[in-house]
């Protein structure tokens, strides 16, 4: 069995279907994953994503450290809690992680994903020695992710009066404190919502009191198929440290003015060189499902592979992500021995539970 | 906890075949089956008028996690397929007994069901598949 979170009880009285997610035991649905999905656009849901890691990163010297560290540049953030996404990058450029961080004066929250926990932890840790900051793991907190155009009231109308003021007071990709909890207005759907950290014995409690007002639990794999409807990267599928920002859809997370960040020099050199591939989106009209790993052809020449797929149960047909070094031509996917049709497309497929994707 | 109705056969690849009291037989997936694929987003059915062998390919099913071929339990020809499942293929996860069937066969020799697994020794198989 491996590692659990706080909530494991309450998903198996759910009924869920556990799967081992990078150690965890985690649900992957509590029934059906497109219910779960559909219920997330069109109302709202609940995600226990507490096997994320969290890192405090604290001091003086802290923000010099993350300028260092990330390439996307936390100086834009004024303190008071905004977030930033970012990738983090290693000395060829390549990418370890991507990840988000909450400026709060010098303390820094840094949310990164759980199976690069190790590599990350360790990596941090060792940039970080020479600057005047310390980095610490958080352990003991839950985290619960509540999405959904209906999600706002329905957390505020759960919450304590404290939360609530905390919650009407934050903006969209902003995170503060209140008391032990942390909340941010994040999320990994494209839909409204608040991401909340909190101690284990608060989540079991705000679970429970949230699951009373009819708001339904969420497994993995509905998580899934929404960040790929809205254009989201997975680390360790579309991207991880075979590839740079610059081909994984991330250049606007990145900034190379004024700003000397680990990979910045690689960037440069492949800027100069010419990037060979880009991260694209892709949908196919006829019945099929686009997965991982699937060739994919310009004008019958294989230029790449699908890094992520699915149904989406938004569009009623299939998307992906791909990356391939050209799309002027006509562009197909091998599947079980067909070529089937793909397009080209602008991302995100959907935004506030609708089409929003352009053929290019 | 899946489901294992006592009047049908079943496959080892987790179909089931039920005999018609007009001599046809209609096939479709098991319940462990569905709950194992996921929610089903696609059906292929096999086409009117062919013929089929027994454990020979007949179409396949594409869910969110995979895509799954599967196989007519018995020979025969193929006489009517479901054509609910092309707007609501999510039928199959909700009754894969009932109005979850796949297609239905005019069989090429009814004794083929006699070598099927009944109910009992289909529902030992799931519980081996689960250790």
């Amino acid at each position: 069995m491996g590692s659990t979170t706080p909530l494991y009880k309450q998903h198996l009285e759910a009924g869920a279907k556990i799967v081992d997610f990078g150690g965890w035991d985690m649900p992957l649905h509590y029934g059906s994953q497109i219910g779960e999905h559909m219920k997330v656009r069109q109302d709202v849901g609940m995600f226990d994503v507490s096997h994320m890691t969290l890192v405090d990163i604290k001091g003086i010297g802290s923000r010099a450290m993350l300028v260092k560290l990330l390439a996307n540049d936390v100086r834009k953030l004024t303190g008071n809690g905004r977030a930033l996404y970012s990738a983090m990058l290693n000395e060829d450029g390549c990418i370890l992680d991507d990840l988000i961080v909450y400026g709060n004066g010098d303390d820094y929250l840094m949310v990164v994903n759980c199976g690069t926990r190790e590599k990350d932890l360790n990596w941090i840790s060792k940039q970080a020695e020479p600057f005047d900051c310390s980095v610490c793991e958080r352990t003991e907190f839950a985290i619960i992710a509540v999405q959904g155009p209906n999600s706002i009231p329905v957390v505020e109308d759960v919450v304590g009066d404290d939360v609530r003021a905390t919650m009407e007071n934050l903006k969209v990709f902003q995170g503060q404190y209140c008391g032990r909890w942390f909340l941010a207005r994040t999320g990994y759907t494209g839909e409204k919502g608040v991401e909340i950290v909190l101690p284990a014995d608060d989540a079991v409690k705000l679970w429970g009191d949230l699951s009373e007002k009819g708001v339904q639990p969420i497994g993995l794999g509905a998580r899934d198929t929404l960040r790929l409807e809205a254009g989201m990267n997975l680390y360790g599928s579309d991207m991880d440290e075979s590839v740079t920002p610059l081909s994984s859809n991330m250049e606007t997370t990145v900034v190379m003015n004024d700003h000397e960040f680990i990979g910045k020099a690689a960037l440069q050199e492949q800027l100069q060189s010419g990037i060979d591939e880009r991260l694209v989106g892709l949908i196919m009209t006829s019945r099929g499902v686009l997965r991982a790993h699937y060739p994919v052809y310009c004008d019958g020449q294989k230029v790449g592979e699908t890094t992520s797929g699915a149904f989406s149960p938004t569009l009623q047909h299939s998307i992906a992500l791909a990356r391939v070094s050209e799309t002027q031509g006509e562009l197909t996917v091998a599947i079980r021995g067909k070529q089937l049709v793909v397009q080209e497309v602008t991302l995100p497929f959907v935004r506030n539970g609708r089409q929003v994707y352009k053929t290019q | 906890m899946a489901e294992f109705p006592e009047e049908l056969r079943f496959a080892k690849t987790h179909e089931w075949a039920r005999l018609e009291s007009d001599g046809s037989v209609t096939i479709g997936i098991s319940d462990y089956a569905q709950e194992a694929l996921g929610d089903v987003v696609y059906v292929e059915l096999p086409e009117t008028n062919t013929s089929l062998k027994a454990e020979g390919e007949a179409g396949v099913i594409e869910s969110v996690k995979a895509a799954s071929d599967y196989y007519s339990p018995i020979s025969g020809t193929v006489i009517e397929t479901n054509s609910e499942l092309e707007d609501n293929p999510e039928i199959v996860n909700d009754a894969p007994y009932d109005t979850g069937w796949l297609f239905r066969l005019k069989p090429g020799n009814s004794a083929e069901l006699n070598s099927l697994m009944n109910t009992g020794e289909y529902r030992q198989l799931c519980e081996e598949d689960d250790h």
